[in-house]
């Protein structure tokens, strides 16, 4: 198997799925139990928060394990209208985010709030000067992703929080890293970001955890209650194997520009590649995260090209056209022709992809196309 | 004292000497569908089955959901069965049908004595029970023209049962009275209900699936396989042919006129679909066209189809516009499915401007530069076998 689907999921580590399988097996415990049972269950869950703290350069009370990146980013959101929903009504986001972000502005919009998307430019990058333009003292709220899942854009995280203190405003600057994070060097606190949402499983965790970090300086409000787990934010019996997984999966990430520089390397090697193919374009922008490739492949309609390679054993996800007719936003922002979007398909590596594995991808392609395409 | 299951057959009565083997195979169906549930037993009594439940864990709001799809039915009732004895019967009558006589304005009671040693006769049995019923809820009037509910009781050999309106069943004939028909479904919203329509006559189906990886996905032939198993709510088990047709769909591609394209391969699939039909004794086959509703369905079009086979082609939708064909696929939970955005082999390749009026010698010309014969038997080799059940 060729697996190229890492901004999907990813395969979990080693290491990853031994702590996963201890956390089930013998130390099964409920870490709010106050027997031995569940204290040493408590103590992995300190630790594994420990971990994170570490990795963020934050304090462990700023990190709040989530049962996924969704509900990090609800819990960011939702949390932040319910905070501060009497200091404005004013919302700002990207028309770059994931649907977990998208549609909970579609329901501050239904409540009343005033909703900005900014649009990305043919690069796939907001516009700072837009952003600019748009806070005012009644925003309580901006949410940018850091990295785009569909062509892999990189916006300029650290620049804006000053630019919400710049206009006056009071707002919370929360930021969707689910792709970014372990990817590319995210101290949140440094980067100005007050709310940053994480996910285990795209950085080979299991399934089943994330984490949201909420800087100490601010108070957001819980949406799922019960237990008051997790200092009442999120509540729920902890998902120990995932989260101590995840924990796992943080300690083997090694040298992130190591990986960094690695993976732009095949990146670099596959796209030299394809661009000697005739009508095979490529979407991301230059300077994308390299982890995620989005190409077009003229006449091979995107679910033609992802069964061909996928009847090969490799592994690749549709560009984001859904079948539906529905075109991707964020294609169509960055002008990509119709006939492209109806063609794109998004190849995502991971820290392990060989070159050998694009070379077989190419190979792939080129059958597909020279079978498929008249 | 238990709730039963009263079913009337449908156009059973009208079947002569046959009437005994319809009412076999109908308890067979029955039981088919509801054994999953738990022990029943099954008593033929006059033009009705009796389903009778043999445990008291039995969920009944389930098995007559199941049988209200079983074809050969024209009409059940829930019914209370007690004992015969007039103090149980005037106790249980008002609370066991609560539910319809609250909301209802007017009833009226039939009592039914097949028991001629019963102290009471039928119309003394209709009084006491009305009397019971208006003194429960007296907001009730009694109208014996046409009432709102109609409350039969009924006094039998061994018990006596209490039932109210009937609810209408699947109607048709009982599957496997019919013979054996093969459907040719796509994964579109008009196969499923051309399925169904026809094993409500009471056939048995197997269904024949073109299949085009990798132009069409495995998840497409998972909706073929979901679409199935709604049918078969109705029909009982169909057999799925999956035949494999993307050597076939490049061919034409390759070698034919584009406008060509659809017509020569629906020839293609009705061709396969014979000989597969001829193989499993199907005696028919039956697609989801309806007239005009495409270019490759133009009365034309259909004739030029038709004209590569031999047997009969049931179209049963051929007269029915769209809205129509939805109305049924929703009310048989097939519509959600069928609109999943999944490839299936009839829209790939599909030409920007289809012949409306082709002619037969124009298509056979067009195939001369194919090896019609052994793409044919290509075809049939690489088919799998698939028995999908509910």
């Amino acid at each position: 198997m060729v697996y190229l689907d890492n901004s999907a999921t990813t395969k979990p580590c080693e290491k990853a799925v031994q702590k996963a399988f201890i956390m089930m097996t013998e130390n099964f415990g409920n870490p709010s139990s106050l027997h031995f049972c569940g204290f040493n269950a408590k103590k992995e869950l300190d630790s594994a928060r420990r971990t994170l703290s570490d990795f963020l350069s934050c304090q462990q009370n700023e990190v709040f394990f989530t049962p996924s990146g969704t509900i990090a980013n609800n819990t960011a959101i939702l949390g932040t209208a319910k905070a501060k929903r009497r200091e404005g009504k004013k919302v700002i986001t990207t028309l770059l985010e994931h649907p977990s972000v998208i549609k909970h502005f579609e329901i501050l919009s239904e409540q009343g709030f005033e909703v900005v998307y900014l649009k990305p430019d043919c690069n796939g990058k907001i516009s700072l000067q837009e952003l600019s333009n748009a806070v005012d003292e009644d925003t309580i709220l901006v949410s940018v992703m850091a990295v785009n899942n569909e062509v892999g854009s990189i916006q300029d995280i650290s620049k804006i929080k000053g630019i919400i203190k710049d206009n006056k405003s009071k707002a919370y600057f929360h930021c969707d890293a689910v792709q970014a994070f372990g990817k590319i060097i995210l101290k949140p606190k440094k980067l100005g970001i007050d709310l940053m949402s994480m996910s285990a499983h795209k950085i080979h965790g299991i399934k089943g955890a994330g984490a949201l970090y909420v800087n100490n300086s601010i108070r957001i409000l819980p949406s799922i209650v019960g237990g008051g787990q997790e200092s009442g934010l999120i509540s729920g019996t902890e998902a120990m194997p995932a989260i101590c997984a995840f924990a796992e999966a943080v300690n083997d990430i090694g040298s992130v520009e190591k990986n960094l520089a690695e993976v732009t390397k095949v990146r670099d090697y596959f796209v030299n590649k394809i661009s000697t193919l005739p009508k095979v374009y490529l979407n991301s922008p230059q300077d994308a995260l390299p982890y995620i490739i989005n190409i077009s492949v003229e006449g091979v309609p995107s679910q033609v090209m992802l069964n061909s390679l996928s009847s090969m054993g490799i592994c690749v996800s549709a560009g984001s056209a859904c079948a539906k007719g529905h075109r991707s936003d964020v294609l169509t922002a960055m002008g990509v022709t119709p006939k492209g979007i109806d063609s794109a398909i998004r190849i995502s590596l991971s820290k392990t992809t060989t070159e050998n594995e694009m070379d077989l991808l190419y190979n792939g392609i080129v059958d597909t196309i020279n079978r498929v395409r008249r | 004292m238990k709730e039963i299951i009263l079913i009337k057959n449908g156009e059973l009565a009208l079947k002569g000497l046959n009437r005994s083997t319809f009412e076999d195979i109908l308890i067979k169906n029955i039981r088919k569908r509801i054994k999953p549930l738990g022990e029943f037993e099954y008593r033929k009594e006059q033009s009705t089955v009796a389903v009778v439940p043999m445990e008291d864990y039995i969920d009944m709001d389930e098995v007559s959901d199941r049988i209200s799809r079983v074809f050969g039915i024209a009409a059940y009732s829930r019914a209370l069965q007690v004992e015969k004895d007039m103090d149980v019967i005037l106790k249980n009558a008002p609370e066991y049908l609560a539910e319809q006589l609250k909301n209802a304005k007017t009833f009226k009671v039939e009592g039914k004595r097949s028991d001629k040693k019963f102290p009471l006769k039928s119309p003394e049995i209709s009084a006491e029970v009305g009397g019971a019923i208006l003194s429960a809820f007296p907001h009730l009037r009694v109208d014996v023209k046409n009432p709102e509910i109609l409350v039969t009781i009924e006094i039998r050999e061994k018990f006596a049962f209490i039932r109210g309106n009937q609810t209408k069943g699947a109607g048709g004939m009982p599957t496997g009275t019919a013979g054996k028909s093969s459907i040719l479904i796509s994964g579109g919203i008009d196969s499923p209900v051309a399925a169904y329509m026809m094993a409500k006559r009471g056939l048995v189906l197997n269904a024949i699936h073109f299949a085009s990886p990798p132009y069409t996905s495995p998840q497409s032939e998972e909706k073929v396989h979901n679409l199935l198993r709604q049918v078969s709510r109705y029909s009982g088990n169909i057999t799925l042919f999956t035949v494999g047709f993307t050597e076939i769909q490049e061919e034409i591609r390759d070698k034919c006129p584009e406008d060509l394209f659809t017509l020569i391969m629906r020839r293609f699939m009705m061709r396969i679909a014979q000989r597969i039909a001829e193989k499993e004794e199907s005696k028919a086959l039956i697609t989801g066209e309806s007239l005009g509703q495409v270019a490759s369905q133009t009365l034309n079009a259909l004739a030029c189809t038709d004209a590569v086979v031999s047997m009969p082609v049931f179209r049963p939708l051929i007269g029915l516009d769209k809205e129509e064909i939805i109305k049924v696929s929703r009310r048989i939970d097939t519509f959600d499915i069928s609109i999943e955005p999944y490839e299936d082999c009839c829209t790939v390749f599909t030409p920007k401007h289809p012949k409306t009026k082709p002619q037969i010698s124009v298509l056979e010309n067009a195939e001369k530069a194919l090896d019609v014969e052994a793409l044919i038997n290509r075809a049939i080799e690489n088919t799998t076998i698939k028995n999908i059940c509910f």
